[in-house]
C-alpha cells in the first residue's frame, strides 16, 4: 500500500491493525511524532487567515521540526501557489495541501531507494563506519554485531579508532559482551594497518561479517578525511567489491550541519547508507525528510536507545506514516469539533 | 546548499532596495526576513529568533537606519550588537570555591564531549594555575568510559579516582571527594555518564550527585552542531540541576553554532568555554563578540589578531618590515612567513577568521590540505641558496630541477613562483600604505567593504602594537 493511501485511510478514519514493527516504531518514536504533529497542530490551532504571517509561522514550524531549510521554503512556496490556484482558505484545505506536499516531496525523492544492507556474494561482507566525533559509531557496531551474532553469523570487529583515548577498550568491551573477536593494535597505531589485519583475518578464517570502527572526525579536517580514504582503499584492495556498505553515523539531534557532514563524507568515502542515532532523544523527525530530499542517501538503520537490541532497520513508510498519522487524525477531529460547536 | 552568511544575505536584500531609491517600512520587513532566515539556518532556535528579530526591528525602524547612507552596514552593526547582548557582554570565568576543593561537575547528552572537556579543563588549570586537580570517573554505563578518563589522566599526569563499574555513581563521588580532601586536591572534576534530559532515572541520579557534592560549577556540555533540539536539552538539564555554565564543543567543525545563542537566551546561563579541537590545549575561553561574528558569518578577526600577536615574533616582524621597505622580499622570508602561519594553526581555521573569506563560496569547497603548505615548503627547500635570495634566477631548467628535487609537478612549481611574485608585489604595496590592489581580494559590495574595514582595523591595530613593541625594545636597549 502506498504511503499516501495509508495516510488517506487514516484520514478517512479507516482503522487497520498495526503490525508489530509499527508498534515498535510508535513506542520508540513517540516523542518524535508528538513533537512533529503537535507543532503542526499548534500552528493550525492558531490559524486564522492565510497571510504573510501565516507563511512565516509555517516556515518556522517546519524549520523547528528540523526538516531543513530548503524543504521548509519549498513547502511554503508550494502552499503560496496552491492558495492562489485552488483558493484554499479553510483550515482543512490548507492542512491538506501541506501534508500532500510533504508526502509528495518525500515519495518523489525516495523512489528507487534501496534500504537493505548489501552483503557479499561470497567471502566476508565488510561494513565500514564513519562519522564525526561522538555520534555513536562504536555503539552502533556493538548493537549490529549483537544482531548478526544472534542470527548465527560469524562476526569480526576491527578497532580502527586508534586515536581517541579508550576507544579500543570500548569496542573490546562490546566484543566481550556480544561474544565476538576484535582485531586491534595499540593506541595511535596506523588505522589502515588495523584494517588490513582485520581483512586478512576475516578472509583466512572465513568470517561472514567484518565491522570496521573508525575514529570520529569532523568533515572539514582534510587530512583526517584522507586517512579515511586510505582505509577504504586498503579494504577495496584486499576484497575488490568491499566495503559492501559505508555507513555514516549521524546524530539525530544535529541541526543543519548534518547535511554538510553527509555531503562531505560522501565525497570521500562514497557513503551508501546512514545510521541515524539517538533518535529516541529528539522531539523531531523532520531530519529524515531533509536527509532524503537533499542527500539522496537512504537511512538504513536507526538507533532508538542504549540497549543492545535498540538498533532497528529503518522503515521510512512507517516512520512518516507515524509522523503524520496523529496529525491528520487530529486535524480531522479538530475540524469536527469546530463544526460541532458552530 | 544555501549556507551563506547573514552578511551576504543582507547584501542581496539591500542590493534590491538600492534600485528603489526610497526605503519603506515594508523593505525593512524584507530585510528582517533575511535576518530571520539566516539565523534559522545557523540553527538558532526559532523562538529565540523571533524575539531577537523583534528586538532588532524595533531598533532598525528607528531613524538611524532609514536615514543612514549605508543601511546594510547599520543593520549588521545592530544585529551584531544585539547578538553580543544576548550572549552576555563579556567572558565569564570559572566559579571558585572559597575553600579548596572547587568541585566541577560535567553533565550532558551522550557523545557531547564531557570526558574530553573535563580532561582539557583540568590540564588547562594545571598548566596555567599550577592546580592539582583530581578527576572522578562516575560514568559506569558506557563501555570503557572509565578507561578513557584514565588514559587522558595518565597523558596529562592528572590523578583519576575510579571504583570500576559495579558501584553506584553516587558512591563513587562520595569516596572520590573524600580522597580529594585527604590529598588536598584544589579542583575536583566529576565526569558523569551521558544521558537524555528526559531520562528520569538517570536525571535523578545526577540530582543526587549534586546534592552530595554541592558542586561550585555544573557545566553542561553541548555539541555545537546541535540543531533546534539544543533548547530542550539545555532547558531539561537546567530545570533539574543548577547548571552554572555551558561548554560548547566541536566548534572546530564548520557549524555556525547557533546553538550558543539559543542556549544562552533560554537558560540565561553563561557559556564559559569552547572546545576547538582534539588536542588537549584546544579549549578556549568563550567570547560572546567573537561568537556573534561567527554566527553572522563575518569571520573572527579578533581571534585572528590575537593569534597573530601571540605567535608573531616581534624581532622577525621588524626584520621583515625592513625587508619589505627595501622590496627585497625573497624566498627565505617567504619560508619564514609560512612557518609563522603554520604556528598559528591550520590554514582553514585561519581563513575562517578572515572576514569576507569566512563564507566565501569560492573557498567553501576549496579544501585546504594542511599538507599543501608542507609541499610548498618542500619546493623552496629544493632551491639553492642563490635562488632563494634572488628569485629572478629561476629559469626553466632550474625549475625542472626543483620540481624533481621536491617531488612536485613542474606546473605546481611554476604556480608557486608566480604566487610568490604576486605576494612580493603586494608586500611592497602594503608597506607603502597602498591597499589598492587588495580590494579585489575581498570582492565588491558591502561584504567587500566590511572586510576592508576590518582589514584596515587590523592593520592599524597591528601598527599600533608594533610601535609599542618597538618602544619597549628601544627602552630595553637603553638599559
Amino acid at each position: 500500500m502506498g504511503l499516501f493511501d495509508k495516510i488517506k485511510r487514516a484520514f478517512t478514519g479507516e482503522q487497520q491493525a498495526p503490525s508489530k514493527e509499527e508498534t515498535h516504531y510508535e513506542n520508540g518514536l513517540k516523542k518524535s511524532r508528538q513533537g512533529f504533529g503537535a507543532k503542526l497542530n499548534a500552528l493550525f490551532a492558531n490559524f486564522r487567515t492565510v497571510d504573510e504571517d501565516f507563511f512565516d509561522d509555517l516556515e518556522e514550524t517546519l524549520i523547528e521540526a528540523d526538516v531543513g531549510y530548503d524543504i521548509a521554503l519549498k513547502i511554503s512556496d508550494a502552499l503560496r501557489d496552491e492558495v492562489k490556484l485552488e483558493n484554499a482558505k479553510s483550515k482543512e484545505e490548507v492542512s491538506n495541501v501541506i501534508i500532500n506536499k510533504l508526502v509528495e516531496i518525500y515519495e518523489e525523492e525516495g523512489k528507487d531507494e534501496d534500504r537493505r544492507l548489501q552483503t557479499a556474494a561470497a567471502g566476508p561482507t565488510v561494513y565500514f563506519f564513519v562519522g564525526v566525533n561522538g555520534v555513536g559509531k562504536t555503539t552502533t557496531i556493538g548493537k549490529l554485531a549483537h544482531r548478526y551474532q544472534e542470527q548465527g553469523q560469524k562476526v569480526l570487529l576491527a578497532a580502527a579508532d586508534t586515536f581517541r583515548a579508550g576507544a579500543i577498550q570500548q569496542l573490546e568491551k562490546w566484543g566481550e559482551r556480544v561474544g565476538v573477536p576484535v582485531v586491534s593494535k595499540g593506541p595511535n597505531s596506523d588505522p589502515a594497518a588495523v584494517v588490513y589485519d582485520a581483512v586478512q583475518k576475516a578472509k583466512q578464517e572465513d568470517y561472514d561479517i567484518l565491522l570496521v570502527d573508525t575514529a570520529g572526525r569532523l568533515q572539514n579536517k582534510v587530512n583526517l578525511m584522507k586517512e579515511l580514504e586510505k582505509m577504504a582503499r586498503v579494504i577495496a584492495r584486499e576484497i575488490p567489491e568491499a566495503p559492501h556498505e559505508v555507513l555514516l553515523a549521524l546524530d539525530a539531534t544535529t541541526g543543519q550541519n548534518a547535511l554538510t557532514q553527509a555531503k562531505q563524507f560522501k565525497e570521500v568515502t562514497n557513503v551508501t547508507g546512514i545510521v541515524l542515532t539517538k533518535l529516541d532523544g529528539t522531539a523531531r523527525g523532520g531530519i529524515v525528510l531533509a536527509i532524503r530530499n537533499e542527500l539522496h542517501i537512504p537511512v538504513k538503520l536507526v538507533g532508538l536507545g542504549e540497549q543492545m537490541d535498540d538498533l532497528r532497520d529503518f522503515n521510512p513508510e512507517e516512520f512518516v506514516y507515524g509522523l503524520f498519522k496523529g496529525l491528520v487524525v487530529d486535524s480531522k477531529t479538530e475540524a469536527n469539533d469546530d463544526s460541532d460547536s458552530e | 546548499m544555501a549556507f551563506e552568511g547573514l552578511t551576504e544575505r543582507l547584501q542581496n536584500a539591500i542590493a534590491k532596495l538600492r534600485r528603489k531609491g526610497k526605503i519603506s517600512e515594508n523593505d525593512v520587513k524584507e530585510v528582517m526576513r533575511e535576518i530571520r532566515l539566516a539565523l534559522l539556518e545557523a540553527d538558532v532556535n526559532f523562538k529565540v529568533v523571533k524575539d531577537f528579530v523583534k528586538q532588532v526591528r524595533t531598533r532598525a525602524v528607528g531613524s538611524e537606519v532609514l536615514e543612514s547612507l549605508t543601511p546594510a552596514q547599520q543593520i549588521v552593526k545592530i544585529v551584531n550588537e544585539e547578538l553580543i547582548k544576548v550572549m552576555g557582554d563579556e567572558a565569564v570565568p570559572l566559579n571558585h570555591s572559597k575553600k579548596i576543593p572547587t568541585i566541577i561537575m560535567m553533565v550532558g547528552l551522550q557523545g557531547a564531549g564531557k570526558t574530553t572537556t573535563a580532561s582539557k579543563l583540568a590540564a588547562k588549570l594545571k598548566r596555567e594555575n599550577k592546580a592539582r586537580p583530581l578527576m572522578i570517573a562516575a560514568d559506569v554505563y558506557r563501555p570503557a568510559a572509565i578507561e578513557q578518563l584514565k588514559i587522558l589522566g595518565k597523558e596529562n599526569d592528572i590523578p583519576v579516582f575510579e571504583m570500576g563499574t559495579d558501584v553506584s555513581p553516587v558512591e563513587i563521588v562520595r569516596h572520590g571527594l573524600a580522597q580529594a580532601t585527604a590529598n588536598k586536591n584544589d579542583y575536583v572534576f566529576i565526569d558523569t555518564a551521558g544521558r537524555l534530559q528526559i531520562d528520569e532515572k538517570l536525571m535523578a541520579e545526577l540530582a543526587q550527585i549534586e546534592e552530595l557534592a554541592q558542586p561550585d560549577e555544573i557545566l553542561l556540555t553541548v555539541d555545537a552542531m546541535t540543531g533546534q533540539n539544543a533548547v530542550e536539552v539545555a532547558q531539561g538539564f537546567n530545570d533539574q540541576l543548577n547548571i552554572t555554565g555551558v561548554v560548547l564543543t566541536k566548534l572546530d567543525g564548520d557549524t555556525r553554532g547557533g546553538a550558543a545563542l539559543s542556549i544562552r537566551a533560554v537558560t540565561g546561563k553563561p557559556i564559559k568555554f569552547i572546545g576547538q579541537g582534539e588536542k588537549m590545549d584546544d579549549l578556549d575561553v568563550f567570547y560572546p563578540d567573537r561568537m556573534a561574528s561567527r554566527i553572522l558569518g563575518m569571520g573572527d578577526m579578533l581571534t585572528l589578531i590575537e593569534k597573530a600577536q601571540r605567535d608573531y615574533d616581534a624581532e622577525k616582524a621588524k626584520k621583515l618590515e625592513e625587508k619589505m621597505r627595501e622590496n627585497t622580499f625573497d624566498f627565505n622570508d617567504f619560508l619564514d612567513q609560512m612557518n609563522q602561519i603554520q604556528n598559528m594553526g591550520s590554514l582553514q581555521d585561519i581563513i575562517k577568521m578572515i572576514p569576507g573569506l569566512a563564507n566565501n563560496p569560492a573557498l567553501k569547497n576549496a579544501n585546504i590540505d594542511p599538507k599543501d603548505m608542507e609541499r610548498t615548503k618542500a619546493i623552496v627547500y629544493s632551491m639553492t641558496k642563490a635562488e632563494r635570495e634572488n628569485p629572478d634566477l629561476l629559469n626553466p631548467s632550474r625549475r625542472r630541477r626543483i620540481a624533481a628535487g621536491s617531488g612536485r609537478p613542474i606546473q605546481e612549481v611554476n604556480r608557486m613562483i608566480k604566487q610568490f611574485k604576486q605576494m612580493r608585489d603586494m608586500m611592497s604595496k602594503v608597506s607603502k600604505g597602498n591597499f589598492g590592489g587588495m580590494e579585489q581580494m575581498f570582492g565588491n559590495g558591502m561584504g567587500g567593504r566590511l572586510a576592508k574595514m576590518s582589514m584596515n582595523r587590523m592593520v592599524r591595530k597591528q601598527k599600533k602594537l608594533k610601535q609599542k613593541r618597538m618602544k619597549q625594545l628601544r627602552r630595553k636597549g637603553r638599559r
